[in-house]
């Protein structure tokens, strides 16, 4: 393994969020902030609470999962992107470094970004509520899987946009839209019957669910469910970057 | 041992062109070869191929006996690459793109090395700034400096001098003789004929995707130059005279000059014939000069043929 090459290229993708410091880190934290206080003290204050959960917690891991998976998709799909774009990804193709070793680098660093981002979010968080959380390790654990796992979603949206704009299409009016309906601030109960059915489709809201379980406990589907979920989805991207890796697709052609 | 292998070599792209069409090529260790043919000709397209940017439909290729797909970590570590275009990231400083080229071949940071290097290539002092502060010619030392940041055994500069000055290009071919002497190979595309002919062992022509030739420098030259004599005379021509037509002259177009062609290696080469036919005429001559063709002169006519 070329771990030189790896080290290289998260040194070389950490150093950009250093020198974008704001971008990066301090604007997703004043979004995530202005929902909470909509949500939570606004909205919230007509709800009280949703499974003996007070809303402001409650919203807590729907807005920290929110926040992750835009930012691994955006971290992730620019990294790869900009390369493209500047024409520089030439040394990735030239040196001697197997897909893997690319992806270990670029999706490490988006998803060490998104993880620096959701623990500063949480710490925001207990600071307008208290926040007991009930699996820690599972808590944290799921976290670094939804980073990696959205960190390489993002990588391969990276790989195939031509542009600017294709690059934020896919966040915009996908992942936005999922993350919303996926129990971000409610509960799968508060839904009519069909809306929830509709629901379960969604794959977000298993990743949801299952991070809201860490917190408090409670689930909106059962926490196999959302671990097999995960696993699909994970397995998914994984295979479809090697496919793109292995065929030269946008990359060699 | 060729260091570099191609056989068979085709390469399309996906709107139909034949970019690379059946070459077959063997560079060898330590020399200079110049890819030389007109735009299009598929020199990119075979560097790109070797370096590993693009895929390639059917044939091998090996480097210094590994096959550049299946055993591609061994192959790449020996080649640096300048690719002709200057693609840099705009906000990384200079030493650290470097230093990110060396990690990415998979080596430690060496800042006696690397320092070495930038100071070869005048960038020394420019170590700290960031590259969207350089100029034009500053950025492709850049791109030059990355290259060589793996110390590899094969280069392949791809137009490296294309728009740039005149000091930087004196500096490029310095950096390439020094690692020429080390026993460096290098596979060079130009658009400047003239560096080939200076630099080059080899010269390969390319041509539709097509090798046309591969041959040594001086054996091209005296097979395909030709040598011309130059005949000035006092007064316009108004035609050549009889006597001297089987000489196969050319009238210049000023009218002032004949032009005569010939081979220098031959054992007549017909010149002591010409004077005495031209003394025997009423010309009176002025002035005399020979000339040789030049590796352009040669490609010009190879690719108009």
């Amino acid at each position: 393994m070329n771990l030189y090459a790896i080290a290289a290229i998260y040194r070389f993708e950490m150093a950009r969020t250093f020198r974008t410091l704001v971008q990066s880190i301090i604007s997703p934290v004043i979004s995530t902030v202005l929902y909470f206080i909509v949500f939570g003290a606004a909205i919230g204050s007509g709800i009280q609470t949703i499974e003996g959960i007070h809303y402001s917690a409650f919203i807590v891991p729907g807005l920290i999962m929110l926040t992750v998976l835009m930012q691994s998709v955006a971290n992730a799909s620019f990294g790869i992107y900009f390369p493209k774009f500047l024409g520089t990804i030439y040394e990735h193709l030239s040196a001697p470094i197997s897909f893997l070793e690319i992806i270990i680098g670029y999706v490490g660093a988006a998803a060490t970004k998104s993880f620096i981002i959701a623990l500063i979010i949480l710490m925001t968080s207990s600071l307008f509520v208290p926040l007991n959380i009930s699996h820690p390790v599972w808590m944290i654990a799921l976290l670094v899987i939804n980073c990696v796992t959205f960190s390489l979603l993002g990588f391969i949206i990276g790989i195939l946009s031509n542009s600017f704009e294709q690059l934020n299409l896919v966040p915009m009016l996908i992942i936005t839209p999922l993350v919303f309906l996926g129990g971000s601030f409610y509960a799968l109960e508060m839904l009519p019957s069909f809306w929830q059915t509709v629901t379960l489709f969604n794959p977000v809201m298993y990743l949801i669910s299952v991070f809201r379980w860490a917190f408090f406990d409670v689930a909106d589907v059962p926490v196999f469910h959302s671990f097999l979920a995960t696993l699909i989805f994970s397995i998914t991207c994984t295979t479809i970057i090697y496919w793109i890796f292995k065929t030269g697709y946008k990359l060699k052609n | 041992m060729p260091i570099i292998s191609i056989s068979n070599l085709s390469k399309a792209y996906s709107d139909g062109t034949n970019a690379l069409d059946d070459v077959n090529l063997e560079v060898n260790k330590g020399e200079i070869i110049a890819l030389l043919g007109p735009n299009g000709a598929g020199k990119t397209t075979l560097i790109s191929t070797i370096c590993g940017l693009l895929t390639y439909d059917s044939g091998r290729i090996i480097v210094d006996g590994y096959d550049t797909v299946t055993e591609y970590r061994r192959t790449r570590k020996l080649i640096g690459l300048v690719p002709q275009e200057i693609m840099l990231e705009p906000f990384e400083t200079v030493y650290d793109t470097v230093r990110f080229t060396r990690g990415m071949f998979g080596y430690p940071e060496n800042k006696e090395l690397l320092n070495n290097i930038l100071q070869k290539l005048s960038l020394f002092d420019k170590r700290k700034q960031m590259i969207k502060e350089l100029s034009g010619g500053m950025k492709r030392r850049v791109m030059i400096a990355k290259a060589l940041s793996h110390s590899p055994k094969i280069l392949f500069l791809d137009e490296p001098t294309a728009g740039v000055d005149v000091e930087l290009r004196r500096d490029m071919w310095n950096v390439v003789d020094s690692l020429k002497s080390k026993g460096v190979t290098i596979v060079l595309t130009t658009h400047y004929i003239e560096e080939a002919e200076m630099m080059a062992d080899r010269i390969a022509l390319l041509n539709k995707g097509q090798i046309i030739f591969v041959e040594n420098k001086e054996s091209l030259m005296a097979r395909m130059g030709k040598k011309e004599l130059t005949i000035n005379f006092q007064s316009p021509i108004s035609s050549i005279p009889e006597v001297l037509s089987k000489y196969k002259l050319a009238l210049s177009q000023d009218r002032f000059s004949l032009i005569y062609s010939y081979d220098n290696k031959a054992s007549r080469t017909g010149i002591t014939r010409l004077m005495r036919d031209i003394a025997s005429t009423n010309l009176i001559l002025q002035d005399l000069k020979t000339s040789q063709s030049s590796l352009e002169d040669i490609f010009v006519r190879m690719i108009r043929n």
